[in-house]
């Protein structure tokens, strides 16, 4: 079990706001180091709470009930603040859903880059900034130079999550968390920046969970996949096996309903009704 | 590593222009800020270019109308009033009083209420409970009859006006900064500098503050005009400086008496005192403007 990177079991939560209603049932998955394992769901299927679970930033409307975290043997549930700050932003690293808001409009590209390297890896501003240039050149970024003195809004959406990418990549993270990179750019940008952070995630060796809903971005960057519905994981594994071999009904039916190109006349079928009927009895939802 | 991907198109040309190029583009920050130039300038020198003494009295030429209409005395361009003083010289004269009562009331104000507004708006809990409740209180008090008490309990005299001036409108930037706090505390890359463990007065200063500074700078300008009608406010119930510097407001009270005779003497100080004012508003809206990086597209 040395190679095991994450390791969640049995996790619970409940939002408050929502007078108790339960976000997430019973969830438990793993990630090996170097692993990229895809999580999957319709929106408020619970995908995004694991995430801001695993990252210590729940909403406080959202409370878990049950369940650990365990991320190199250590639960990042009990942990104290401090301890979790050192290691955000170090040993787990976010690539966040919307580059517009996580950048700061205010100061420039290069100086948020050396941020956290200064914050957590110590080093002089002289070298941050050579690291910060070294890593936009990794994430392909041409001219790094104008890019470092630039400010955010004179980059365009995919050129800010390069600069989030690399910021994740920076503190050479063994966890990188995504948060639906990819939902806020353009389909062409998509495959550009799904390539990115593959090849990134390869150099590095870094496990990544990668939030996503859509099972075609799954089957391009994940080597494995878990499928939650309503909070509750429905299933689990290898890419290869859940995607063309899926065993449950609502597997087959997402599957189904995702656009094929080589058959434009089949797909787009909505997931009958009956199925989401199958399904809430059999988590229990009335 | 792959070959680096090649941008051509616009974004390859694209240079991020200079903020003084923004500024020179933007018409309201041209007219309001070389209105406000201008005056700055008069201000300093105004002894040497005011063409007579503002205090010097000459019954024999009082009340002259404007050098353009019948009746008018050579070198005096806007007339006299009743005691004969030259209007253009005082109106000179009295923007000394207006835009120092304006420059210094308003930066005041703004440190103060900044200060407040971003510990109120970043802390939370009790430091914002406290804050705002004082700050509500503070508003439910008539800003006018406030101001009159204030300068009747500290005495006459221009440090009063100024001082009435920033008690009362520091929660105007309080207020404001501590919701422009509160919507930039929202933000993923307040939540991010605080999750690795940024230390919190650092990410107020460094990440917060200057994402505010487009807006204080619209408060301040804002400010100002309001100072430059407080103060006018003040001259015109004669609770500001001693009457025998020109002030505006001054100027203003004693035209209105005249308004029959001599119409001159109310609407020179009152067309001065619109257009500072108006200077002052565009000058903080095109600020704004420039320097708001969002915004600025």
């Amino acid at each position: 079990m040395t190679d095991m990177l994450l390791n969640v079991t049995g996790l619970s939560a409940v939002s408050d706001r929502e007078g108790g209603l339960p976000v997430l049932r019973d969830v438990s998955l793993s990630l090996k180091k170097g692993e990229v394992r895809g999580l999957v769901g319709e929106s408020g299927a619970g995908k995004s709470t694991i995430a801001k679970a695993i990252l210590g930033i729940l909403p406080r409307t959202v409370r878990v009930t049950g369940g650990w975290i365990n991320f190199k043997n250590r639960d990042l549930l009990a942990m104290k603040p401090q301890e979790l700050r050192s290691i955000m932003g170090s040993e787990i690293a976010l690539i966040p859903q919307d580059p517009q808001t996580a950048l700061n409009p205010g100061r420039r590209i290069g100086a948020q880059l050396a941020d956290g390297l200064r914050l957590k890896r110590g080093l002089s501003a002289r070298a941050a900034e050579a690291r910060a240039l070294q890593l936009l050149a990794d994430v392909q970024i041409r001219d790094p130079d104008r890019v470092m003195a630039s400010f955010p809004h004179q980059l365009s959406g995919g050129m800010r999550q390069r600069v989030l990418i690399a910021a994740a990549f920076a503190v050479d993270p063994e966890l990188v968390v995504a948060d639906e990179p990819t939902t806020a750019l353009d389909v062409t940008v998509q495959k550009e920046i799904l390539r990115l952070i593959r090849r990134m995630q390869e150099a590095h060796g870094t496990g990544v969970l990668f939030v996503t809903h859509d099972l075609g971005i799954v089957a391009q960057i994940c080597d494995s996949v878990t499928l939650l519905y309503a909070g509750k994981v429905i299933e689990e594994g290898p890419v290869r096996s859940v995607l063309e071999n899926p065993q449950h009904a609502y597997t087959r039916a997402l599957i189904a309903a995702g656009p094929r190109y080589d058959r434009p006349d089949a797909g787009l079928e909505p997931v009958p009704e009956e199925i989401f009927h199958a399904l809430r009895q059999e988590i229990g939802i009335r | 590593m792959a070959e680096p991907i090649t941008i051509t198109g616009p974004a390859a040309q694209f240079r991020p222009p200079s903020r003084f190029k923004t500024l020179l583009t933007e018409p309201k920050v041209l007219f309001g800020g070389g209105f406000i130039l201008l005056l700055l300038v008069i201000a300093i020198l105004a002894p040497l270019i005011a063409p007579k003494n503002p205090l010097e009295q000459d019954l024999m030429l009082g009340s002259l109308p404007p050098a353009w209409l019948d009746g008018a005395e050579p070198g005096y361009y806007l007339g006299t009033d009743d005691l004969g003083r030259d209007v253009l010289s005082r109106l000179l004269y009295g923007s000394r009083i207006a835009l120092f009562v304006a420059v210094v009331s308003a930066s005041l104000a703004a440190l103060i209420g900044t200060v407040l507004g971003l510990l109120a708006g970043w802390y939370g809990g009790w430091t914002d409970r406290i804050i705002s409740r004082i700050v509500d209180i503070w508003m439910a008090f008539p800003p006018v009859l406030l101001s009159i008490l204030l300068v009747a309990v500290f005495g006459s005299g221009v440090h009063s006006v100024i001082a009435a001036i920033v008690i009362i409108d520091w929660t105007r930037f309080c207020r404001v900064i501590r919701a422009e706090t509160l919507a930039q505390a929202q933000l993923d890359y307040i939540t991010a500098a605080r999750t690795v463990g940024f230390p919190r007065m650092k990410i107020l200063t460094r990440e917060i503050f200057p994402n505010i500074v487009p807006v204080l700078i619209a408060l301040v300008s804002l400010e100002m005009g309001i100072a430059v009608v407080v103060e006018a406010i003040l001259s015109f119930v004669g609770l500001s400086v001693s009457s025998d510097t020109p002030t505006w407001g001054g100027m203003i009270a004693q035209g209105r008496q005249l308004i029959h005779h001599a119409w001159w003497l109310l609407v020179a100080p009152l067309a001065v005192l619109f257009a500072t004012v108006l200077a002052f508003n565009q000058l903080g809206g095109g600020l704004r403007r420039a320097f708001d990086p969002v915004m600025r597209r």
